[in-house]
């Protein structure tokens, strides 16, 4: 195990990091018996407000499975939606002519620099006034709305990194096989960007299921954590609502993103193709990169 | 069509004060907090490093808005801790800003360690070989090389931090988006104009700070 930033540990190393472990271990055990002894005085650690996540299966039936489904079903719809689009977007600003890349790389710009809680709230607005969708519909409405115009603005930054991430012999066979800019792009440039982005497009699922939580909170959406206010509102036990919800999330999103990371990893291993990778967090772009930041 | 602008009803300049204000403290802190992650991810204490992995692991895959949620209805509403805030305000203000915190010191710590993997291992060997000892390897031959491959990185989570303080709004702070969502619903005849301005104040907020950074992270590189 050799690091940059230390050898090996001998004897003397060893020792100390034991040392390191005990101090880090008081300090640590110091502030979980403060948080604890502090929702012990609320309350919150009594039993009646954790066991009916494990004994009461209606907590599960009537509130946090449909709220992940909505949640899910928000997403994969934006997703689905915002794909296409962004696979336009990104082809569109690789154009060769500069009527298409100019205003292509402005709306581009323009979406990924927009908070995506605005896009919703936009879209929720444009909805009222300009549609006659219903309003206990439009909560979803609006928020695949915000999802699909700032990920598609961010899809097609992956998929530009994915296509300048193929060699450029790709481009100059096809040439040499007399295959025209329209077919280059279709036969031979699109179908490999796609495998070399397909890990960094299930990352940014991730960040759209997480962005989905927005439209709960300030929308209306009955998706998963809007569900906490009504459980808290049966059984008054905020904290463990919150706990249980966030680690629903977290599972959900932590098998997503060992997906991705399992699929780079054996993409990159893959002989067939060129071997390029976009990963999540290099859709090697000047402004902001979406993954890096993780969006809300 | 502007005329909300004129109407001295609504403060935008305030709002995007605050908005101001969230990135400024929540981008101190977390550039505090991402550092100290780092620091135990890449640490040679294997308990550090796996409270590190664990800590990175947890919160990035959980929604900034079930975060900012949980500081207000859990430990403000719950717990009754209120940061040291005397006012409904203060309060929802600092509990923002601790969620913010918390939830992109671990982009911040992603960047760094990414940072510290950019630097061969040879560097620090041939420091070793040199007769450097720990810390003068890290100061004088790591951290240098490693800052700046990390400047577009922190950049870009500086940029998604400023984005991301819109969440706020979900627990009352009067920053720009609550603003905007109470304009559309009074200005519904001037929507396209309210979005607008809003949006204009976030490119003005976000373009420059990765245009410069941009220049920056390009001028420092370590070219190999």
């Amino acid at each position: 195990m050799t690091s940059v930033l230390y050898d090996t540990p001998g004897p003397r190393a060893k020792a100390r990091n034991w040392i390191y472990s005990g101090i880090f271990v008081v300090a640590f055990g110091l502030v979980a018996w403060w948080a604890l002894s502090l929702m012990g005085e609320k309350n919150q650690l009594d039993a009646d407000k954790w066991t009916p996540f494990v004994t009461d299966g209606q907590i599960w039936t009537t509130f946090l499975i449909p709220g992940l489904l909505e949640t899910l079903k928000a997403g994969a719809i934006a997703m689905v939606i915002a794909i296409p689009l962004g696979a336009l977007l990104g082809i569109g600003r690789l154009s060769d002519h500069a009527w298409v890349r100019v205003p292509v790389g402005a709306v581009v710009e323009f979406f990924r620099a927009i908070p995506v809680l605005m896009l919703m709230l936009f879209g929720s607005a444009l909805f009222v006034q300009f549609s006659t969708v219903s309003s206990d519909v439009r909560p979803l409405y609006a928020v695949i709305t915000g999802l699909v115009l700032y990920n598609a603005a961010v899809i097609a930054e992956i998929v530009r990194a994915g296509v300048l991430s193929l060699p450029s012999g790709q481009t100059d066979a096809a040439k040499a096989i007399g295959m025209r800019k329209g077919q280059t792009m279709v036969y031979v440039l699109v179908p490999q960007a796609v495998t070399a982005m397909l890990p960094a497009l299930v990352s940014q699922l991730v960040v759209i299921l997480k962005d989905t939580a927005l439209g709960g909170s300030l929308l209306g959406l009955g998706e998963l954590l809007s569900m906490n206010r009504q459980i808290s509102a049966n059984y008054s036990n905020t904290i463990a609502t919150l706990v249980v919800i966030a680690l629903i999330y977290i599972a959900v999103n932590f098998a997503l993103t060992t997906f991705a990371s399992w699929l780079e990893g054996r993409l990159r291993k893959s002989t067939k193709g060129s071997g390029a990778v976009v990963g999540a967090g290099d859709a090697a772009a000047p402004a902001a990169v979406p993954t890096g930041g993780g969006g809300a | 069509m502007f005329d909300f602008l004129d109407s001295g009803q609504y403060d935008l300049l305030g709002a995007f004060w605050v908005t101001v204000q969230l990135t400024l403290y929540s981008a101190a802190g977390s550039l505090i907090w991402g550092i100290v992650l780092a620091g135990m991810r890449v640490s040679p204490v294997p308990l550090l490093r796996g409270f590190g992995t664990a800590y990175v692991n947890l919160v990035r895959n959980t929604p900034l808005t079930v975060l900012i949620i949980g500081c207000s209805l859990g430990l403000s509403q719950t717990l009754d801790i209120s940061l040291g805030g005397s006012t409904f305000k203060e309060t929802g203000f600092r509990l923002a800003v601790l969620g913010l915190v918390a939830y992109t010191g671990t982009f911040v710590c992603e960047a760094l360690r990414s940072g510290i993997n950019t630097v061969p291992v040879g560097q620090a060997e041939a420091a070793r070989a040199l007769g450097l000892s720990f810390f003068q390897v890290l100061t004088l031959i790591v951290l240098p090389q490693a800052f700046r491959a990390v400047v577009a990185p922190l950049a870009n989570v500086l940029i998604a931090l400023t984005k991301n303080t819109t969440v706020a709004a979900a627990i009352g702070v009067a920053e720009a988006a609550l603003l905007m969502k109470e304009m559309v619903e009074n200005e519904a005849q001037a929507l396209f104009a309210v979005f607008g301005v809003f949006a204009l104040g976030f490119v003005l907020l976000t373009l420059p700070t990765g245009l410069l950074l941009g220049w920056v992270a390009k001028r420092v590189a370590v070219k190999r």
